[in-house]
Protein backbone atom coordinates (compact mmCIF):
# COMPACT_ATOMS: atom_id res chain seq x y z
CA UNK A 1 0.00 0.00 0.00
CA UNK A 2 1.35 3.43 -0.83
CA UNK A 3 0.76 6.47 1.38
CA UNK A 4 -2.37 7.72 -0.32
CA UNK A 5 -3.89 4.27 -0.30
CA UNK A 6 -3.23 4.25 3.41
CA UNK A 7 -5.04 7.54 3.72
CA UNK A 8 -7.90 6.13 1.74
CA UNK A 9 -8.22 3.02 3.82
CA UNK A 10 -8.02 5.22 6.91
CA UNK A 11 -11.10 7.06 5.67
CA UNK A 12 -12.85 3.81 4.95
CA UNK A 13 -11.84 2.59 8.40
CA UNK A 14 -13.72 5.50 9.93
CA UNK A 15 -16.75 4.57 7.84
CA UNK A 16 -16.46 1.03 9.03
CA UNK A 17 -16.03 1.96 12.68
CA UNK A 18 -19.14 4.08 12.31
CA UNK A 19 -21.07 1.19 10.80
CA UNK A 20 -20.46 -1.11 13.78
CA UNK A 21 -23.17 -2.04 16.25
CA UNK A 22 -23.16 -1.06 19.92
CA UNK A 23 -25.42 0.73 22.37
CA UNK A 24 -23.55 3.93 21.56
CA UNK A 25 -23.84 3.43 17.80
CA UNK A 26 -27.57 2.90 18.19
CA UNK A 27 -28.09 6.22 19.96
CA UNK A 28 -29.75 8.95 17.97
CA UNK A 29 -27.16 11.12 16.18
CA UNK A 30 -28.74 14.31 17.53
CA UNK A 31 -28.38 13.03 21.10
CA UNK A 32 -24.75 12.16 20.48
CA UNK A 33 -24.02 15.45 18.78
CA UNK A 34 -25.57 17.51 21.58
CA UNK A 35 -23.87 15.49 24.31
CA UNK A 36 -20.52 15.95 22.59
CA UNK A 37 -21.08 19.69 22.32
CA UNK A 38 -22.11 19.86 25.97
CA UNK A 39 -19.05 17.86 26.94
CA UNK A 40 -16.70 20.13 25.05
CA UNK A 41 -18.29 23.22 26.59
CA UNK A 42 -18.01 21.75 30.06
CA UNK A 43 -14.38 20.78 29.60
CA UNK A 44 -13.42 24.15 28.18
CA UNK A 45 -15.23 26.02 30.95
CA UNK A 46 -13.04 24.61 33.72
CA UNK A 47 -10.70 27.20 35.24
CA UNK A 48 -7.03 26.97 34.43
CA UNK A 49 -6.04 25.63 37.84
CA UNK A 50 -8.89 23.11 38.19
CA UNK A 51 -6.86 20.13 37.11
CA UNK A 52 -8.43 17.62 39.49
CA UNK A 53 -11.94 18.49 38.33
CA UNK A 54 -10.86 18.09 34.72
CA UNK A 55 -9.29 14.72 35.39
CA UNK A 56 -12.67 13.35 36.39
CA UNK A 57 -14.11 14.41 33.02
CA UNK A 58 -11.91 11.74 31.44
CA UNK A 59 -14.49 9.25 32.68
CA UNK A 60 -16.72 10.09 29.71
CA UNK A 61 -14.36 9.05 26.92
CA UNK A 62 -13.23 6.04 28.94
CA UNK A 63 -16.81 4.84 29.32
CA UNK A 64 -17.57 5.55 25.68
CA UNK A 65 -14.58 3.53 24.49
CA UNK A 66 -15.83 0.65 26.62
CA UNK A 67 -19.45 0.83 25.50
CA UNK A 68 -18.87 1.46 21.81
CA UNK A 69 -16.15 -1.13 21.37
CA UNK A 70 -14.03 1.41 19.50
CA UNK A 71 -10.42 0.63 20.37
CA UNK A 72 -8.74 3.52 22.20
CA UNK A 73 -5.56 2.53 20.40
CA UNK A 74 -7.15 3.34 17.02
CA UNK A 75 -8.23 6.70 18.33
CA UNK A 76 -4.83 7.78 19.56
CA UNK A 77 -3.15 6.33 16.53
CA UNK A 78 -5.35 8.42 14.25
CA UNK A 79 -4.95 11.54 16.37
CA UNK A 80 -1.17 11.15 16.68
CA UNK A 81 -0.49 14.06 14.35
CA UNK A 82 -2.88 16.59 15.90
CA UNK A 83 -2.44 15.64 19.53
CA UNK A 84 1.10 17.02 19.94
CA UNK A 85 0.01 20.29 18.34
CA UNK A 86 -2.85 20.65 20.77
CA UNK A 87 -0.60 19.75 23.67
CA UNK A 88 1.98 22.32 22.59
CA UNK A 89 -0.47 25.17 23.17
CA UNK A 90 0.26 25.51 26.89
CA UNK A 91 3.96 24.86 26.67
CA UNK A 92 5.04 28.37 27.65
CA UNK A 93 2.75 28.80 30.62
CA UNK A 94 5.34 27.58 33.16
CA UNK A 95 7.65 30.44 32.12
CA UNK A 96 5.06 33.14 32.63
CA UNK A 97 3.31 31.97 35.76
CA UNK A 98 5.97 31.04 38.32
CA UNK A 99 4.15 31.66 41.57
CA UNK A 100 3.98 28.37 43.53
CA UNK A 101 0.42 27.08 43.75
CA UNK A 102 0.84 23.93 45.76
CA UNK A 103 3.56 21.73 47.20
CA UNK A 104 4.11 18.09 46.32
CA UNK A 105 5.90 17.15 49.51
CA UNK A 106 8.39 19.97 49.62
CA UNK A 107 8.64 20.60 45.87
CA UNK A 108 6.77 23.74 44.85
CA UNK A 109 4.54 23.39 41.77
CA UNK A 110 3.94 26.68 40.00
CA UNK A 111 0.61 27.84 38.64
CA UNK A 112 2.14 27.76 35.16
CA UNK A 113 2.77 24.04 35.32
CA UNK A 114 -0.78 23.36 36.49
CA UNK A 115 -2.32 25.56 33.81
CA UNK A 116 -0.13 23.95 31.16
CA UNK A 117 -1.29 20.52 32.25
CA UNK A 118 -4.93 21.56 32.34
CA UNK A 119 -4.71 23.02 28.83
CA UNK A 120 -3.18 19.78 27.60
CA UNK A 121 -5.85 17.70 29.27
CA UNK A 122 -8.57 19.92 27.83
CA UNK A 123 -7.18 19.52 24.33
CA UNK A 124 -6.89 15.77 24.59
CA UNK A 125 -10.37 15.38 26.06
CA UNK A 126 -12.06 17.52 23.42
CA UNK A 127 -10.28 15.79 20.55
CA UNK A 128 -11.08 12.37 21.93
CA UNK A 129 -14.74 13.25 22.40
CA UNK A 130 -15.01 14.54 18.82
CA UNK A 131 -13.28 11.45 17.52
CA UNK A 132 -15.69 9.24 19.42
CA UNK A 133 -18.64 11.10 17.93
CA UNK A 134 -17.39 10.63 14.37
CA UNK A 135 -16.29 7.06 14.93
CA UNK A 136 -19.65 6.02 16.36
CA UNK A 137 -21.89 7.91 13.91
CA UNK A 138 -22.01 7.43 10.14
CA UNK A 139 -21.27 10.70 8.34
CA UNK A 140 -24.67 10.61 6.65
CA UNK A 141 -26.55 10.34 9.95
CA UNK A 142 -24.42 13.12 11.34
CA UNK A 143 -25.32 15.32 8.40
CA UNK A 144 -28.96 14.37 8.75
CA UNK A 145 -28.77 15.38 12.42
CA UNK A 146 -27.21 18.72 11.52
CA UNK A 147 -30.02 19.34 9.06
CA UNK A 148 -32.61 18.57 11.72
CA UNK A 149 -30.93 21.13 13.94
CA UNK A 150 -31.48 23.62 11.09
CA UNK A 151 -27.85 23.99 10.10
CA UNK A 152 -28.08 25.40 6.54
CA UNK A 153 -28.32 22.76 3.85
CA UNK A 154 -25.46 24.32 1.91
CA UNK A 155 -23.03 23.89 4.82
CA UNK A 156 -24.07 20.33 5.48
CA UNK A 157 -23.81 19.35 1.81
CA UNK A 158 -20.41 20.98 1.72
CA UNK A 159 -19.31 18.95 4.72
CA UNK A 160 -20.54 15.73 3.18
CA UNK A 161 -19.04 16.38 -0.24
CA UNK A 162 -15.70 17.40 1.25
CA UNK A 163 -15.64 14.16 3.17
CA UNK A 164 -16.36 12.25 -0.03
CA UNK A 165 -14.13 14.33 -2.23
CA UNK A 166 -11.08 13.79 -0.08
CA UNK A 167 -11.58 10.12 -0.92
CA UNK A 168 -11.71 10.81 -4.65
CA UNK A 169 -8.54 12.93 -4.60
CA UNK A 170 -6.55 10.43 -2.58
CA UNK A 171 -7.66 7.66 -4.90
CA UNK A 172 -6.34 9.59 -7.90
CA UNK A 173 -3.04 10.24 -6.12
CA UNK A 174 -2.72 6.59 -5.33
CA UNK A 175 -3.43 5.47 -8.90
CA UNK A 176 -0.93 7.98 -10.27
CA UNK A 177 1.87 7.22 -7.83
CA UNK A 178 1.48 3.54 -8.55
CA UNK A 179 1.61 4.15 -12.29
CA UNK A 180 4.67 6.35 -11.80
CA UNK A 181 6.52 3.90 -9.61
CA UNK A 182 5.91 0.98 -11.93
CA UNK A 183 7.82 2.85 -14.59
CA UNK A 184 10.46 4.39 -12.32
CA UNK A 185 11.64 1.46 -10.22
CA UNK A 186 14.08 2.09 -7.43
CA UNK A 187 13.15 5.75 -7.14
CA UNK A 188 12.09 7.05 -3.79
CA UNK A 189 8.99 9.22 -4.09
CA UNK A 190 8.45 11.24 -7.21
CA UNK A 191 11.39 12.96 -8.81
CA UNK A 192 11.23 16.73 -8.53
CA UNK A 193 11.38 17.13 -12.32
CA UNK A 194 8.05 15.31 -12.61
CA UNK A 195 6.22 17.30 -9.94
CA UNK A 196 4.84 19.92 -12.29
CA UNK A 197 3.25 17.51 -14.71
CA UNK A 198 2.22 15.24 -11.86
CA UNK A 199 0.34 17.98 -10.03
CA UNK A 200 -1.14 19.28 -13.28
CA UNK A 201 -2.38 15.83 -14.19
CA UNK A 202 -3.71 15.29 -10.70
CA UNK A 203 -5.69 18.49 -10.90
CA UNK A 204 -7.09 17.68 -14.34
CA UNK A 205 -7.94 14.14 -13.37
CA UNK A 206 -9.60 15.10 -10.10
CA UNK A 207 -11.58 17.80 -11.89
CA UNK A 208 -12.61 15.33 -14.56
CA UNK A 209 -13.68 12.86 -11.98
CA UNK A 210 -15.47 15.42 -9.90
CA UNK A 211 -17.32 16.52 -13.01
CA UNK A 212 -18.26 12.98 -13.96
CA UNK A 213 -19.38 12.26 -10.43
CA UNK A 214 -21.43 15.40 -10.38
CA UNK A 215 -22.96 14.47 -13.74
CA UNK A 216 -23.74 11.07 -12.35
CA UNK A 217 -25.48 12.72 -9.39
CA UNK A 218 -27.49 14.95 -11.71
CA UNK A 219 -28.45 11.99 -13.85
CA UNK A 220 -29.90 10.38 -10.79
CA UNK A 221 -32.07 13.29 -9.88
CA UNK A 222 -29.83 15.28 -7.53
CA UNK A 223 -31.28 18.75 -7.18
CA UNK A 224 -29.38 20.46 -4.46
CA UNK A 225 -30.10 18.50 -1.35
CA UNK A 226 -29.25 15.07 -0.10
CA UNK A 227 -31.59 12.48 1.18
CA UNK A 228 -29.56 11.22 4.03
CA UNK A 229 -29.68 7.65 5.23
CA UNK A 230 -32.80 6.93 7.24
CA UNK A 231 -32.41 8.05 10.83
CA UNK A 232 -34.30 6.12 13.46
CA UNK A 233 -36.82 8.08 15.47
CA UNK A 234 -35.70 9.76 18.67
CA UNK A 235 -36.44 7.19 21.40
CA UNK A 236 -36.95 7.83 25.11
CA UNK A 237 -33.59 6.15 25.66
CA UNK A 238 -31.93 8.81 23.51
CA UNK A 239 -33.58 11.53 25.57
CA UNK A 240 -32.51 9.82 28.79
CA UNK A 241 -28.93 9.57 27.53
CA UNK A 242 -28.93 13.24 26.61
CA UNK A 243 -30.39 14.44 29.92
CA UNK A 244 -28.25 12.14 32.10
CA UNK A 245 -25.03 13.07 30.36
CA UNK A 246 -25.69 16.78 30.64
CA UNK A 247 -26.70 16.42 34.30
CA UNK A 248 -23.55 14.48 35.10
CA UNK A 249 -21.39 17.00 33.25
CA UNK A 250 -22.99 19.81 35.26
CA UNK A 251 -22.43 17.91 38.48
CA UNK A 252 -18.79 17.25 37.67
CA UNK A 253 -18.35 20.87 36.71
CA UNK A 254 -19.73 22.43 39.86
CA UNK A 255 -18.93 19.79 42.47
CA UNK A 256 -15.33 18.77 42.74
CA UNK A 257 -15.86 15.04 42.95
CA UNK A 258 -12.18 14.21 43.05
CA UNK A 259 -11.64 16.38 46.10
CA UNK A 260 -14.78 15.04 47.74
CA UNK A 261 -13.69 11.45 47.24
CA UNK A 262 -10.22 12.30 48.42
CA UNK A 263 -11.53 13.77 51.64
CA UNK A 264 -13.84 10.82 52.24
CA UNK A 265 -10.98 8.37 51.77
CA UNK A 266 -8.50 10.28 53.89
CA UNK A 267 -10.87 10.65 56.78
CA UNK B 1 -39.25 7.54 -27.85
CA UNK B 2 -35.80 8.79 -28.85
CA UNK B 3 -35.11 10.76 -31.96
CA UNK B 4 -31.92 12.34 -33.32
CA UNK B 5 -32.40 14.96 -36.04
CA UNK B 6 -29.28 16.03 -37.93
CA UNK B 7 -27.11 15.97 -34.83
CA UNK B 8 -23.46 16.99 -35.11
CA UNK B 9 -20.89 17.43 -32.42
CA UNK B 10 -17.20 18.18 -32.03
CA UNK B 11 -15.03 18.53 -28.93
CA UNK B 12 -12.49 20.61 -30.78
CA UNK B 13 -12.99 22.77 -33.83
CA UNK B 14 -12.32 21.07 -37.17
CA UNK B 15 -12.40 17.54 -35.73
CA UNK B 16 -16.04 16.51 -35.87
CA UNK B 17 -16.83 13.50 -33.72
CA UNK B 18 -20.45 13.06 -34.83
CA UNK B 19 -21.73 14.33 -38.17
CA UNK B 20 -25.32 14.81 -39.14
CA UNK B 21 -26.83 11.83 -37.35
CA UNK B 22 -30.52 11.07 -37.73
CA UNK B 23 -32.38 8.05 -36.36
CA UNK B 24 -35.40 7.06 -34.29
CA UNK B 25 -35.76 4.50 -31.57
CA UNK B 26 -39.29 3.44 -30.65
CA UNK B 27 -40.58 2.58 -27.20
CA UNK B 28 -39.68 -0.95 -26.12
CA UNK B 29 -36.96 -1.40 -28.74
CA UNK B 30 -33.60 -2.84 -27.80
CA UNK B 31 -30.91 -1.23 -29.90
CA UNK B 32 -27.21 -1.99 -30.04
CA UNK B 33 -24.86 0.88 -30.79
CA UNK B 34 -21.68 -0.58 -32.18
CA UNK B 35 -18.48 0.86 -33.52
CA UNK B 36 -14.72 0.72 -33.04
CA UNK B 37 -12.97 2.58 -30.21
CA UNK B 38 -13.35 6.29 -30.73
CA UNK B 39 -16.31 5.92 -33.09
CA UNK B 40 -18.36 8.27 -30.90
CA UNK B 41 -20.63 5.87 -28.99
CA UNK B 42 -20.07 7.45 -25.58
CA UNK B 43 -20.32 10.91 -27.07
CA UNK B 44 -23.69 10.09 -28.59
CA UNK B 45 -25.00 8.94 -25.22
CA UNK B 46 -23.74 12.04 -23.45
CA UNK B 47 -25.51 14.22 -26.00
CA UNK B 48 -28.72 12.34 -25.37
CA UNK B 49 -28.34 12.89 -21.63
CA UNK B 50 -27.65 16.57 -22.10
CA UNK B 51 -24.15 16.25 -20.65
CA UNK B 52 -22.83 17.67 -23.92
CA UNK B 53 -24.47 20.13 -26.30
CA UNK B 54 -24.15 19.90 -30.07
CA UNK B 55 -25.94 21.06 -33.20
CA UNK B 56 -29.22 19.59 -34.32
CA UNK B 57 -32.15 18.35 -32.31
CA UNK B 58 -32.56 15.45 -29.92
CA UNK B 59 -36.02 14.43 -28.74
CA UNK B 60 -36.95 12.15 -25.87
CA UNK B 61 -40.64 11.31 -25.65
CA UNK B 62 -41.34 14.33 -27.84
CA UNK B 63 -39.37 16.65 -25.54
CA UNK B 64 -36.40 18.42 -27.08
CA UNK B 65 -33.26 18.07 -24.97
CA UNK B 66 -32.48 21.53 -23.63
CA UNK B 67 -31.62 23.10 -20.30
CA UNK B 68 -35.25 23.59 -19.40
CA UNK B 69 -36.31 20.01 -20.12
CA UNK B 70 -33.27 18.27 -18.65
CA UNK B 71 -34.80 17.32 -15.28
CA UNK B 72 -37.83 15.81 -17.04
CA UNK B 73 -35.67 13.98 -19.53
CA UNK B 74 -33.10 12.68 -17.10
CA UNK B 75 -35.83 11.27 -14.98
CA UNK B 76 -36.73 8.95 -17.85
CA UNK B 77 -33.19 7.90 -18.69
CA UNK B 78 -31.03 5.56 -16.66
CA UNK B 79 -27.39 5.60 -17.72
CA UNK B 80 -24.72 3.05 -16.88
CA UNK B 81 -21.45 4.93 -17.37
CA UNK B 82 -18.52 3.42 -19.18
CA UNK B 83 -16.40 3.95 -16.07
CA UNK B 84 -18.10 2.71 -12.92
CA UNK B 85 -15.63 4.58 -10.71
CA UNK B 86 -17.32 7.72 -11.95
CA UNK B 87 -20.76 6.39 -11.32
CA UNK B 88 -20.59 5.33 -7.70
CA UNK B 89 -20.19 8.24 -5.35
CA UNK B 90 -21.68 7.06 -2.09
CA UNK B 91 -19.72 5.02 0.46
CA UNK B 92 -21.65 1.80 0.06
CA UNK B 93 -23.47 0.02 -2.75
CA UNK B 94 -26.74 0.29 -0.85
CA UNK B 95 -26.48 4.04 -0.38
CA UNK B 96 -25.72 4.47 -4.05
CA UNK B 97 -28.75 2.44 -4.96
CA UNK B 98 -31.21 4.43 -2.85
CA UNK B 99 -29.88 7.76 -4.08
CA UNK B 100 -31.95 8.09 -7.26
CA UNK B 101 -35.27 6.69 -6.03
CA UNK B 102 -35.23 8.96 -2.97
CA UNK B 103 -34.42 11.96 -5.12
CA UNK B 104 -37.39 11.12 -7.30
CA UNK B 105 -39.70 10.95 -4.36
CA UNK B 106 -40.13 7.19 -4.13
CA UNK B 107 -41.03 6.19 -0.57
CA UNK B 108 -38.39 4.59 1.61
CA UNK B 109 -40.34 1.36 1.82
CA UNK B 110 -40.65 0.97 -1.90
CA UNK B 111 -37.02 1.97 -2.36
CA UNK B 112 -35.92 -0.79 0.02
CA UNK B 113 -38.05 -3.30 -1.88
CA UNK B 114 -36.62 -2.23 -5.21
CA UNK B 115 -33.07 -2.43 -3.91
CA UNK B 116 -33.55 -5.94 -2.59
CA UNK B 117 -35.32 -7.13 -5.73
CA UNK B 118 -32.62 -5.77 -8.03
CA UNK B 119 -29.79 -7.18 -5.90
CA UNK B 120 -31.53 -10.54 -5.92
CA UNK B 121 -32.01 -10.44 -9.68
CA UNK B 122 -28.34 -9.65 -10.28
CA UNK B 123 -27.14 -12.08 -7.63
CA UNK B 124 -25.50 -9.27 -5.67
CA UNK B 125 -27.18 -9.59 -2.29
CA UNK B 126 -23.79 -10.13 -0.63
CA UNK B 127 -22.56 -6.81 -2.04
CA UNK B 128 -25.30 -4.67 -0.47
CA UNK B 129 -23.38 -3.14 2.39
CA UNK B 130 -19.90 -3.39 0.93
CA UNK B 131 -17.78 -0.30 0.48
CA UNK B 132 -17.62 0.95 -3.08
CA UNK B 133 -13.87 1.31 -3.12
CA UNK B 134 -13.29 -2.12 -1.66
CA UNK B 135 -15.02 -4.10 -4.38
CA UNK B 136 -13.43 -5.28 -7.60
CA UNK B 137 -13.86 -3.55 -10.95
CA UNK B 138 -16.32 -6.16 -12.16
CA UNK B 139 -18.32 -6.07 -8.95
CA UNK B 140 -18.44 -2.31 -9.20
CA UNK B 141 -19.78 -2.55 -12.73
CA UNK B 142 -22.51 -4.90 -11.54
CA UNK B 143 -23.30 -2.51 -8.69
CA UNK B 144 -23.48 0.40 -11.14
CA UNK B 145 -25.98 -1.53 -13.23
CA UNK B 146 -27.95 -2.22 -10.06
CA UNK B 147 -28.11 1.49 -9.16
CA UNK B 148 -29.62 2.24 -12.55
CA UNK B 149 -32.12 -0.62 -12.45
CA UNK B 150 -33.27 0.54 -9.02
CA UNK B 151 -34.24 3.85 -10.64
CA UNK B 152 -36.71 2.02 -12.88
CA UNK B 153 -36.23 4.48 -15.75
CA UNK B 154 -38.22 4.35 -18.98
CA UNK B 155 -35.09 4.11 -21.09
CA UNK B 156 -31.92 2.30 -20.14
CA UNK B 157 -28.63 3.43 -21.64
CA UNK B 158 -25.57 1.30 -21.11
CA UNK B 159 -22.07 2.20 -22.20
CA UNK B 160 -20.03 -0.97 -22.60
CA UNK B 161 -21.80 -2.78 -19.79
CA UNK B 162 -19.90 -6.05 -20.20
CA UNK B 163 -16.35 -4.76 -20.38
CA UNK B 164 -14.62 -5.71 -17.10
CA UNK B 165 -17.06 -8.56 -16.41
CA UNK B 166 -16.19 -12.23 -16.10
CA UNK B 167 -18.19 -14.71 -18.22
CA UNK B 168 -20.53 -15.54 -15.36
CA UNK B 169 -21.50 -11.94 -14.59
CA UNK B 170 -21.56 -11.15 -18.29
CA UNK B 171 -24.20 -13.83 -18.72
CA UNK B 172 -26.22 -12.43 -15.81
CA UNK B 173 -26.12 -8.98 -17.37
CA UNK B 174 -27.18 -10.36 -20.75
CA UNK B 175 -30.10 -12.20 -19.18
CA UNK B 176 -31.07 -9.12 -17.21
CA UNK B 177 -31.01 -6.88 -20.28
CA UNK B 178 -33.16 -9.42 -22.14
CA UNK B 179 -35.67 -9.57 -19.31
CA UNK B 180 -36.23 -5.81 -19.28
CA UNK B 181 -39.23 -4.37 -21.07
CA UNK B 182 -37.92 -0.80 -21.23
CA UNK B 183 -36.40 0.85 -24.26
CA UNK B 184 -32.72 -0.02 -24.31
CA UNK B 185 -29.73 1.51 -26.05
CA UNK B 186 -26.55 -0.43 -25.50
CA UNK B 187 -23.15 0.73 -26.72
CA UNK B 188 -20.53 -1.95 -27.03
CA UNK B 189 -18.03 -3.72 -29.20
CA UNK B 190 -18.91 -6.99 -27.50
CA UNK B 191 -20.88 -8.08 -30.57
CA UNK B 192 -21.85 -11.45 -29.11
CA UNK B 193 -23.60 -9.64 -26.29
CA UNK B 194 -25.29 -7.28 -28.74
CA UNK B 195 -26.47 -10.24 -30.78
CA UNK B 196 -27.99 -11.80 -27.66
CA UNK B 197 -29.66 -8.66 -26.35
CA UNK B 198 -30.62 -6.45 -29.28
CA UNK B 199 -33.01 -6.72 -32.20
CA UNK B 200 -31.61 -3.76 -34.01
CA UNK B 201 -28.08 -2.44 -34.48
CA UNK B 202 -26.76 1.00 -35.37
CA UNK B 203 -23.20 0.91 -36.63
CA UNK B 204 -21.23 4.11 -36.04
CA UNK B 205 -18.08 4.78 -37.95
CA UNK B 206 -16.10 8.00 -38.06
CA UNK B 207 -18.99 9.96 -36.72
CA UNK B 208 -21.58 8.70 -39.17
CA UNK B 209 -24.14 5.94 -39.25
CA UNK B 210 -22.62 3.27 -41.48
CA UNK B 211 -25.50 0.86 -41.10
CA UNK B 212 -28.82 0.62 -39.27
CA UNK B 213 -30.90 -2.52 -39.38
CA UNK B 214 -31.79 -5.87 -37.84
CA UNK B 215 -29.02 -7.25 -35.61
CA UNK B 216 -29.06 -10.66 -37.29
CA UNK B 217 -28.29 -9.12 -40.67
CA UNK B 218 -25.70 -6.55 -39.74
CA UNK B 219 -23.77 -8.76 -37.36
CA UNK B 220 -23.54 -11.46 -40.03
CA UNK B 221 -22.08 -9.11 -42.63
CA UNK B 222 -18.37 -9.82 -42.39
CA UNK B 223 -17.40 -7.36 -45.12
CA UNK B 224 -19.33 -4.51 -43.53
CA UNK B 225 -17.95 -5.14 -40.05
CA UNK B 226 -14.38 -5.49 -41.20
CA UNK B 227 -14.65 -2.32 -43.25
CA UNK B 228 -15.35 -0.57 -39.94
CA UNK B 229 -12.64 -2.16 -37.79
CA UNK B 230 -14.76 -4.88 -36.24
CA UNK B 231 -15.04 -8.65 -36.47
CA UNK B 232 -17.91 -11.09 -36.70
CA UNK B 233 -19.29 -12.20 -33.32
CA UNK B 234 -17.50 -15.38 -32.14
CA UNK B 235 -20.64 -17.43 -32.25
CA UNK B 236 -21.17 -16.61 -35.92
CA UNK B 237 -17.53 -16.66 -37.03
CA UNK B 238 -17.40 -20.43 -37.55
CA UNK B 239 -20.45 -20.81 -39.73
CA UNK B 240 -21.32 -18.50 -42.53
N1 LIG C 1 -13.23 15.12 -23.60
C1 LIG C 1 -12.81 14.98 -24.89
N2 LIG C 1 -12.11 15.95 -25.48
C2 LIG C 1 -11.71 15.83 -26.77
N3 LIG C 1 -11.94 14.74 -27.53
C3 LIG C 1 -12.62 13.73 -26.98
C4 LIG C 1 -13.09 13.79 -25.63
N4 LIG C 1 -13.74 12.64 -25.35
C5 LIG C 1 -13.67 11.90 -26.49
N5 LIG C 1 -13.00 12.54 -27.47
C6 LIG C 1 -12.77 12.06 -28.84
O1 LIG C 1 -14.02 11.81 -29.44
C7 LIG C 1 -14.00 10.62 -30.19
C8 LIG C 1 -15.16 9.71 -29.77
O2 LIG C 1 -14.98 9.29 -28.42
P1 LIG C 1 -16.00 8.34 -27.69
O3 LIG C 1 -17.36 8.85 -27.91
O4 LIG C 1 -15.55 8.22 -26.28
O5 LIG C 1 -15.78 6.96 -28.47
P2 LIG C 1 -16.28 5.51 -28.11
O6 LIG C 1 -17.10 5.58 -26.88
O7 LIG C 1 -17.05 5.09 -29.31
O8 LIG C 1 -15.07 4.66 -27.95
C9 LIG C 1 -12.63 10.00 -29.97
O9 LIG C 1 -11.87 10.20 -31.13
C10 LIG C 1 -12.04 10.75 -28.81
O10 LIG C 1 -10.68 10.92 -29.03
MG1 LIG D 1 -16.92 4.80 -25.10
Amino acid sequence: MNKSEQALSALAEMDELAARQSPIHRLHPIAKLLVTIAYIFTVVSFGKYQLSGLAVMALYPVLLFQLSGIPARTCFHKLRIVLPLVMAVGLFNPFFDRSPLLYLGTVPVSGGVISMLSLMVKGVLCLTASFLLIAATPIDSLCAALRRLHVPSLLVTLLLLTYRYVGVMTEEVSIMTDAYRLRAPGQKGIHISAWGSFLGQLLLRSMDRAQELYASMLLRGYHGHFHYAAVNPFRPADGAYLVCCIAVFALLRFVNVAELLGRLLVR
Amino acid sequence: MIEFRNVSFSYEKDTPVLQDLSFRIDAGESVGLIGANGAGKSTLMKLLLGLLQGQGEILVDGLAVSKATLPEIRRRLGFVLQNSDHQMFMPTVYEDMIFAPLNYGVSREETEQRVDAVLEQLGLTALKHRHNHKISGGEKRMAAIATVLAMEPEVILMDEPTSALDPYNRRIVINTICSLSQTRLIASHDLDMILDTCDRVILLSQGRIAADGPAREILRDRALLEAHRMELPFCLAGRE
